[in-house]
């Protein structure tokens, strides 16, 4: 079978990242590696059912949410509450904790599990407050040179009037800021809903990774349908016709890896699930945590430049 | 307001020259809804006479030099997409190489949905050349008209070192109708507009735009390396 236009793009991917010469040295083998890794496993496009799935299974209300992977990766965690000016958000989770007997700093959306909690959680939607909260945090990382994690779970933030007021759009945008100018190592994961500028609030990381089922959308499969197509029932065409899903991400280089779940979906197995993300995650600080400071910053930056097709 | 008809409002005549006048969207993600994307694209490409929803170029306001960023909202309601990520982008690093400051004006409803994922990484974008700009110690002075919402909102345009805002501008990260569904909130007559913003402190002056050219014109003053 000759291969597909996805197989054949993923290779030149690859192809361009061993010219890199700037990258140079061991470190870049370990990203080779990982790329080459997920060329074999990546042989097809997911088809448009499969697209589906992975929403459903991204939304799962059994998936393992921040908590559950920091009880499972983090040793010592010490939860950091509230942004010093106004408010603690639920919905976004902050703190410090040892991963591999290293002190890093980790930020994410935090869903809820039942009604109360689902209520207390604002469904993991962040009020500027959140973000204002995970800045402070990010921000202490860096003058203790602590490398920075974040897990992104949101449908997006929260589109509420106080929120609004608060200054919802300046503190995604600050929050983004914030991220750009890091000197410690970064590294994000889409674990499950990365749902627009809610997410990239805390994703403009080094190395940014997608759970194998997670979806990163500039907004919902419904959303746009509604306004697309003037029809919420039409959401599986905007899911497919988006390319939300990670095999699609990476082909785009929007991703740079895609950590594998357990058969079925990491709902059916917290502890297997924290498991390879924790290898990921430890993958990618070991190739980030011998460069330099501003060698990183400057690379995030001429990274997130680079993104984008005109002619 | 056009995006020429803006320039022309605040530059000196005959002084603004346009850069990467020739960028054009491709079609990324071979989007389909009730239409073709590319069919969107052509269609708003001869109603506007523009290439994308961003024009960028150097100019004189009062015989200083600064570089603009100008969006257009006749161009598909003023999405960012790749084009205009990529335009703001260039036009940062203009205005760095020619140690000016950098102007934008912004009128957009947000990300372009034809772009897929591809339209929110314009967000990170623009906000890493913000960043590269003002490590090159240029200012960004930001003037959101009407409307600024959705991603032009959460990225550039709150973080120029100045924000001005038009009279009646909406300024809201969500729009009515969206945190209408999801609240079943009681929405203020005034909900995202520029008055209040100015009130809750997320914008420094409200400007009317017959005095928008000679307000750029002081800022750039105060701005000015001192001799």
């Amino acid at each position: 079978m000759p291969p597909s236009e996805h197989e054949l793009r993923l290779r030149e991917r690859l192809g361009r990242l061993r010219n890199m010469p700037l990258l140079g040295g061991a470190k870049l083998s370990g990203e080779l590696d990982r790329l080459q890794r997920q060329l074999e496993r990546i042989g097809q496009p997911p088809t448009d059912e499969e697209i589906w799935r992975s929403v459903e299974l991204a939304r799962h209300e059994e998936r393992p949410y921040t908590l559950d992977y920091v009880a499972r990766l983090l040793d010592d965690w010490f939860e950091l509450h509230g942004d010093r000016s106004r408010a603690d958000d639920g919905a976004m989770i902050a703190g410090l904790g040892k991963l591999d007997g290293r002190t890093v700093a980790l930020v994410g959306q935090q869903k809820g599990r039942d009604t109360h909690e689902r209520a207390a959680r604002q469904f993991g939607m962040p009020n500027p407050e959140g973000y204002r909260k995970a800045i402070r945090v990010m921000e202490l990382a860096d003058k203790h040179r602590f490398p920075v994690i974040s897990l992104v779970d949101t449908p997006g933030a929260y589109p509420g009037v106080s929120a609004e007021q608060h200054g919802q759009g300046g503190a995604i945008a600050a929050s983004q800021a914030a991220m750009s100018r890091l000197t410690v190592p970064t590294v994000a994961c889409v674990i499950g809903e990365g749902g627009s500028g809610g997410a990239i609030a805390i994703a403009l990381a080094d190395r940014v990774l997608m759970m194998e089922h997670a979806i990163y959308s500039v907004i919902s499969p419904e959303g746009c349908a509604l306004i697309l197509w003037r029809d919420a029932g039409e959401k599986r065409k905007a899911a497919a016709a988006f390319k939300l899903d990670a095999p699609h991400c990476l082909e785009l280089g929007v991703i740079d890896g895609i950590v594998r779940e357990p058969e079925g979906g990491a709902q059916t197995d917290h502890d297997a699930a924290a498991r390879l993300l924790g290898e990921s995650l430890r993958d990618a600080l070991d190739d980030l945590v011998d460069v330099p400071g501003e060698e990183l910053r400057h690379r995030r930056r001429a990274k997130f430049r680079s993104l984008g097709v005109f002619a | 307001m056009g995006a020429r008809a803006r320039i022309a409002s605040i530059v000196d005549p005959g002084s603004f020259v346009e850069e990467s006048a020739d960028l054009h969207s491709e079609d990324p993600l071979h989007f389909f809804d009730l239409r073709p994307y590319v069919e969107r694209l052509a269609e708003a490409e001869m109603s506007t006479g523009l290439a994308d929803a961003m024009v960028i170029g150097q100019a004189t306001i009062e015989g200083r030099g600064c570089e603009l960023a100008v969006m257009d909202f006749s161009f598909m309601g003023g999405s960012m997409g790749s084009v205009v990520g990529e335009k703001f982008s260039r036009a940062c690093d203009s205005a760095v190489e020619r140690g000016v400051p950098l102007i934008s004006v912004t009128s957009s409803g947000g990300a372009r949905m034809q772009e897929g994922i591809l339209a929110l990484m314009q967000v990170p974008k623009t906000v890493c050349a913000v960043e590269d700009l003002r490590d090159a110690g240029q200012s960004m002075i930001s003037v959101m008209a009407h409307p600024t919402t959705g991603g032009v909102l959460a990225s550039f345009a709150t973080l120029g070192d100045v924000l001005l805002a038009e009279p009646g501008a909406l300024m809201s990260f969500a729009g009515r109708r969206v945190v209408e569904s999801i609240t079943r909130e009681k929405l203020p007559e005034d909900f995202g507009r520029a008055e209040q913003n100015l009130r809750f402190g997320h914008v420094d002056a409200i400007v009317p735009r017959p005095e928008l050219r000679a307000t750029l014109s002081q800022l750039l003053r105060l701005f000015d390396a001192p001799e």
